[in-house]
């Protein structure tokens, strides 16, 4: 290659350089990082004894304790139904299937609060099948199932969709039963997809706030979520409270993304082997 | 073939059970008083209003987070630079984060003996704090569906162009927007729909000014919380109606989007 040629290969296309630099890192610094940066620091204003009694009163921790909880059994409920939905959705054939699949998005699409009173309509005080569970902690579990719904079936569908059958036709035809198939043989494969989906799931499950406002009824010591108590104590002008107990949130936040991000890496080389 | 159809009639019926029935229920008890009450609901001028508030907090937000996503984007994909992971980390931090910590958050920033308490003008209980709220929520979006876009569609074509003696301005509108065009317009659906449907980020940050700083989503609540359960549907089922054409979009999105990819 002639220098000329070179030189012309080197000539950048539209890349943003230093100016886009400047200012991509400013907005997120002004949007998003001196906001979470003022929560940190008004935690501790009146030191670190402040911010411990805040985090470990009897209902912080309760609402810490009950929000971990009921946000893990949804995790778990949503790695079997999930895994479950995806696998119909991509493997079975029935009438109405690209409706399923297009409405499997919907809690994503739906405003909170009306997921919240959506539920509400059939699974409280007005339900018609006579099914009350509103202000339970059954009620907070099923708004939590409802906004995580599309989480883990839509990161095991491309898997599914993209996994050759040629393995499972082997193992089958070697007599194995579609039980062992699917155990030893679509399972493995789609673990990386439904702990990505599920660590998602868990981050939205434990920072979920409008679904809750209306049927969890924010009885302390009972159904009172995390969130719902960082807002009570904004309400009652205790913002240190609030910050304390925000700032255990955005530490369970940041260890999911990074193993979110953890698995990416390890997926990534999985596939380039 | 019957485990099949077990397992067909299980996924199903958790879907309508969790999902289908709850949202048909809903629309059914919005219309059973007839499409004149719903209309009357939806038109009072506590709706109006809240209804513009939401579309035109929902106008700035995308806005500003589509251009700053793509610019982003780019950085993230051709940039070449170190530390790029805090970029990447502060652009994914909107997906795990409470939205009441969201507001929270901004009100320790603008609020009262926050650090910014000072501005010329109102951030908390108005317009720009919920604008902000809504900036944070909806962040990621754009930029998310864009970089896997910019990625897969290299810079071949844009190095022919600079070649030819193409300006970076030039490339950018003629070879890099149309390439990546699908990628923005489903970050713009998925950015738009959660403007509209924030809640929780907005709640904090809004002081619920009737008239002034309700939105639609706060609407439902103070209209469940007044005991005006039919105003309550009657406003959700606006957003939902919001909610199923962002679906229809989506679906009919996909494909472009994954043809670009």
């Amino acid at each position: 290659m002639t220098t000329a040629a070179l030189s012309l290969r080197r000539r950048p296309a539209a890349r943003p350089g230093v100016l886009g630099l400047g200012v991509s890192t400013l907005w997120l610094s002004l949007i998003v990082l001196l906001p979470l940066a003022a929560v940190v620091v008004r935690s501790t204003d009146g030191g670190f004894d402040t911010f411990w009694n805040a985090v470990t009163s009897r209902q912080a921790i309760a609402a810490l304790r009950f929000t971990i909880g009921v946000s893990l059994v949804a995790t778990v409920v949503n790695v079997v139904t999930g895994t479950l939905i995806a696998w119909v959705l991509v493997r079975d054939e029935f009438r109405g299937k690209r409706v399923v699949n297009a409405l499997i998005d919907l809690p994503f699409a739906l405003p909170t609060i009306v997921a919240g009173l959506t539920l509400l309509a059939l699974y409280g005080p007005t339900s018609p099948a006579g099914i009350d569970v509103a202000y339970t902690q059954t009620a907070v579990g099923l708004a939590l199932l409802f906004v995580t719904l599309p989480f883990v079936v839509r990161s095991v569908q491309p898997v599914l969709i993209e996994l050759d059958r040629e393995m499972e036709e082997a193992a089958t035809s070697l007599g194995a039963s579609p039980a062992t198939v699917f155990r030893r043989i679509v399972l493995p494969n789609l673990v990386p997809a439904i702990l990505s989906g599920s660590a998602l799931a868990f981050a939205r499950a434990v920072g979920e706030f409008g679904s809750l406002v209306l049927i969890s009824g924010n009885i302390p010591f009972h159904t009172q979520v995390a969130s719902v108590y960082v807002f009570k104590q904004l309400e009652s002008d205790n913002p240190t409270g609030a910050a304390a107990v925000s700032v255990v949130l955005l530490i369970l936040s940041l260890i999911v993304l990074v193993a979110i991000r953890w698995l990416e890496r390890w997926r990534s080389r999985h596939d380039g082997a | 073939m019957t485990a099949r159809r077990g397992l067909r009639v299980a996924a199903l019926g958790y879907l309508a059970l969790l999902l289908i029935i709850p949202v048909g229920l809903v629309i059914y008890r919005t219309f059973e008083p007839g499409l004149g009450e719903v209309w009357d609901s939806i038109t009072t001028p506590a709706a109006i209003s809240a209804f513009w508030l939401t579309l035109e907090i929902a106008a700035i937000a995308v806005t500003i987070n589509t251009v700053m996503g793509v610019i982003t984007a780019l950085l993230l994909v051709r940039g070449r630079f170190s530390g790029k992971w805090i970029i990447e980390a502060l652009l994914d931090l909107p997906f795990a984060v409470s939205p009441v910590v969201v507001g929270l958050s901004l009100v320790l920033v603008y609020g009262r003996g926050g650090w910014l308490a000072d501005l010329p003008f109102q951030v908390i209980f108005s317009l720009p704090g919920m604008v902000l709220a809504t900036v944070f929520v909806s962040l990621p979006f754009v930029a998310r569906e864009v970089i896997p876009v910019l990625r897969e569609v290299g810079d071949e074509q844009e190095q022919a162009a600079a070649t030819l003696g193409a300006s970076q301005w030039q490339s950018f509108w003629r070879i890099t927007l149309p390439a990546i065009r699908w990628g923005v317009a489903y970050g713009v659906i998925l950015s738009t729909a959660r403007a509209i449907g924030e809640f929780g980020a907005v709640s904090v940050v809004s002081g619920k000014v009737a008239g002034e700083t309700v939105t639609l989503t706060l609407l439902v609540e103070n209209r469940f919380q007044n005991f005006d359960l039919a105003g309550a549907y009657a406003a959700s089922a606006l957003l939902a109606l919001i909610a199923l054409a962002t679906l229809l979009v989506m679906t009919l999105l996909r494909p472009r989007r994954d043809s670009d990819a």
